[in-house]
């Protein structure tokens, strides 16, 4: 299906970004894991919330941050906050 | 061991430019945490800081003078200058090679090494300005206030982030304890309000959108702050002899690290340097009336401290008041120890709890009487103010009203 490869796109991008930020190979990365598993700690999640903002071009509130506590729900939040910057370009009154 | 009598305080806040309009403020329970003068472009996600409006360089300062002095270090001299004055002390003779002067700064000369790299980066010009060495260096304040006054004692500055006041005030009631110097200039000086450093901050997703709320349910983190607090320690003999009015005295000293993490609290360290300080000072958890709390407004640092606060005075009848004057004045990093221990004193000395503000609802997990919103008449004769800092470094004094 269009909308899992899309998912499964931005997953394996959003690892790559994980790996990148955590200096660690991507393969050891699924997106099922916790980042309480890959004893990834809050100080760290600073720096990987900062670098998926970089990298996708979106701001990620407070809030989205303290929903992800996984892979998979971070993918999710990005999932969701590129969907709105897209709706928000294409609406008549943005720009 | 001697006594250390503490015979002047000085203070420079977003509370006011002097001890007393800052006690008066603190009093009154006013918030002092406002709208950015600068909000940033693009704007910073906070719009809000303790920025120290009532100072102005010019009133304190000559032209020249303000050309080796950065902002922090002004701050410092003008709170050391003050407590000098309130003190009565002159340093004359032997006192001069008796006295030691100790600071804490976090980050020390920020705004002149911003513009270095402005220069440098921005505008690709090599020719970084000359003095922008003494001008960022940590020390700059104690170094000035050595050379206005002639003291020529131990005069270092200590930086250890949120508890560099603490350990510097601690370290130099230790010196005038055991008669190494018979008097010190203590505290702390810290100016926040750079570009980088603020978006620094930014980053770190720690400073709330709103002024502090620290103990409240609804807290969401902290608000930076600036100034400088300077406390005048003096052997309780010495300071008898002048006949000097000494103000408190300060009884105890405790610091502990973590060992636990760069930037997540953990209970035990501030719990070792809050019983640290106790033994120090020779008194049971028992005696103490009130504690200044770290009371950041972080969601992590205020279960942590008031978990660790129970800990220390469990099986005692009262755990003892508490408040966070932070949420009137800010965090202000390197200078909160010095700033609180101002407070501190005034507190015993006037029997006023200055009040915990913004606070809406308490939070179960923090069951503390945090004094909220109001000031509150108490007969307070023992009093603790604790610093925690990012690095797991904690540091508690113990100070008692005077008599």
């Amino acid at each position: 299906m269009p909308g899992n490869a899309e998912t499964n796109d931005l997953g394996s991008h959003v690892i790559r970004v994980i790996a990148q930020t955590q200096r660690m190979p991507p393969n050891s990365i699924s997106i099922d894991n916790t980042f309480d598993e890959l004893k990834i700690d809050s100080l760290d999640g600073i720096n990987i919330v900062f670098a998926l903002e970089n990298e996708f071009g979106i701001n990620i509130p407070d809030e989205s941050v303290q929903t992800m506590k996984s892979v998979r729900e971070t993918v999710e939040g990005i999932q969701r906050l590129l969907a709105e910057k897209q709706s928000a370009a294409a609406s008549p009154g943005a720009g | 061991m001697n006594r250390v009598a503490i015979t002047g305080v000085g203070l420079v806040s977003a509370l006011g430019e002097n001890v007393e309009k800052s006690w008066s403020n603190a009093l009154a329970g006013r918030c002092c945490i406002d709208r950015l003068e600068d909000p940033g472009a693009p704007p910073y996600k906070f719009q809000y800081g303790a920025e120290a409006r009532e100072y102005r360089a010019e009133c304190h300062f000559s032209e020249k003078d303000l050309i080796t002095l950065e902002r922090f270090a002004q701050m410092q001299t003008v709170s050391g200058r003050e407590a000098i004055a309130q003190s009565g002390i002159e340093f004359l003779d032997e006192l001069q090679d008796r006295t030691a002067i100790v600071t804490g700064s976090s980050v020390g000369g920020q705004f002149s090494e911003e513009e270095g790299y402005r220069r440098l980066y921005r505008e690709n010009n090599p020719r970084v300005a000359p003095l922008t060495i003494p001008r960022t260096m940590a020390n700059a304040g104690a170094s000035r206030l050595s050379l206005e006054f002639g003291i020529r004692g131990p005069t270092y500055t200590i930086s250890t982030a949120c508890s560099s006041s603490n350990h510097a005030i601690g370290q130099a009631f230790w010196m005038v304890r055991n008669g190494q110097v018979l008097a010190a200039l203590a505290g702390g000086s810290e100016a926040v309000f750079a570009e980088g450093l603020l978006r620094a901050w930014e980053a770190m997703r720690v400073v709330s959108t709103e002024p502090c709320r620290p103990f409240s349910l609804d807290r969401r983190g902290l608000s930076l702050g600036e100034g400088a607090g300077m406390l005048v320690l003096e052997d309780w003999q010495h300071a008898r002899a002048r006949g000097a009015r000494i103000l408190g005295e300060i009884i105890g000293f405790g610091m502990s690290s973590d060992a636990h993490h760069l930037t997540q609290p953990a209970v035990q360290g501030p719990e070792r340097a809050m019983r640290w300080a106790l033994e120090d000072a020779g008194i049971g958890a028992a005696q103490v009336d009130y504690i200044n709390a770290h009371g950041t407004g972080t969601p992590a640092n205020d279960v942590m401290e008031a978990e660790a606060v129970h800990k220390v005075f469990r099986g005692d009848d009262k755990v003892p008041l508490v408040s966070s004057t932070k949420s009137m004045h800010g965090h202000t990093l390197g200078a909160a120890g010095a700033i609180e221990a101002v407070l501190t004193v005034l507190s015993l000395q006037h029997g006023v709890i200055p009040p915990t503000v913004n606070f809406t609802r308490p939070d179960p997990a923090c069951d503390l009487d945090v004094v909220p919103n109001c000031a509150r008449q108490a007969d307070i004769e023992i009093a603790i103010s604790n610093t925690f800092a990012f690095g797991g470094l904690n540091a508690t004094l113990v100070f008692k009203r005077a008599g």
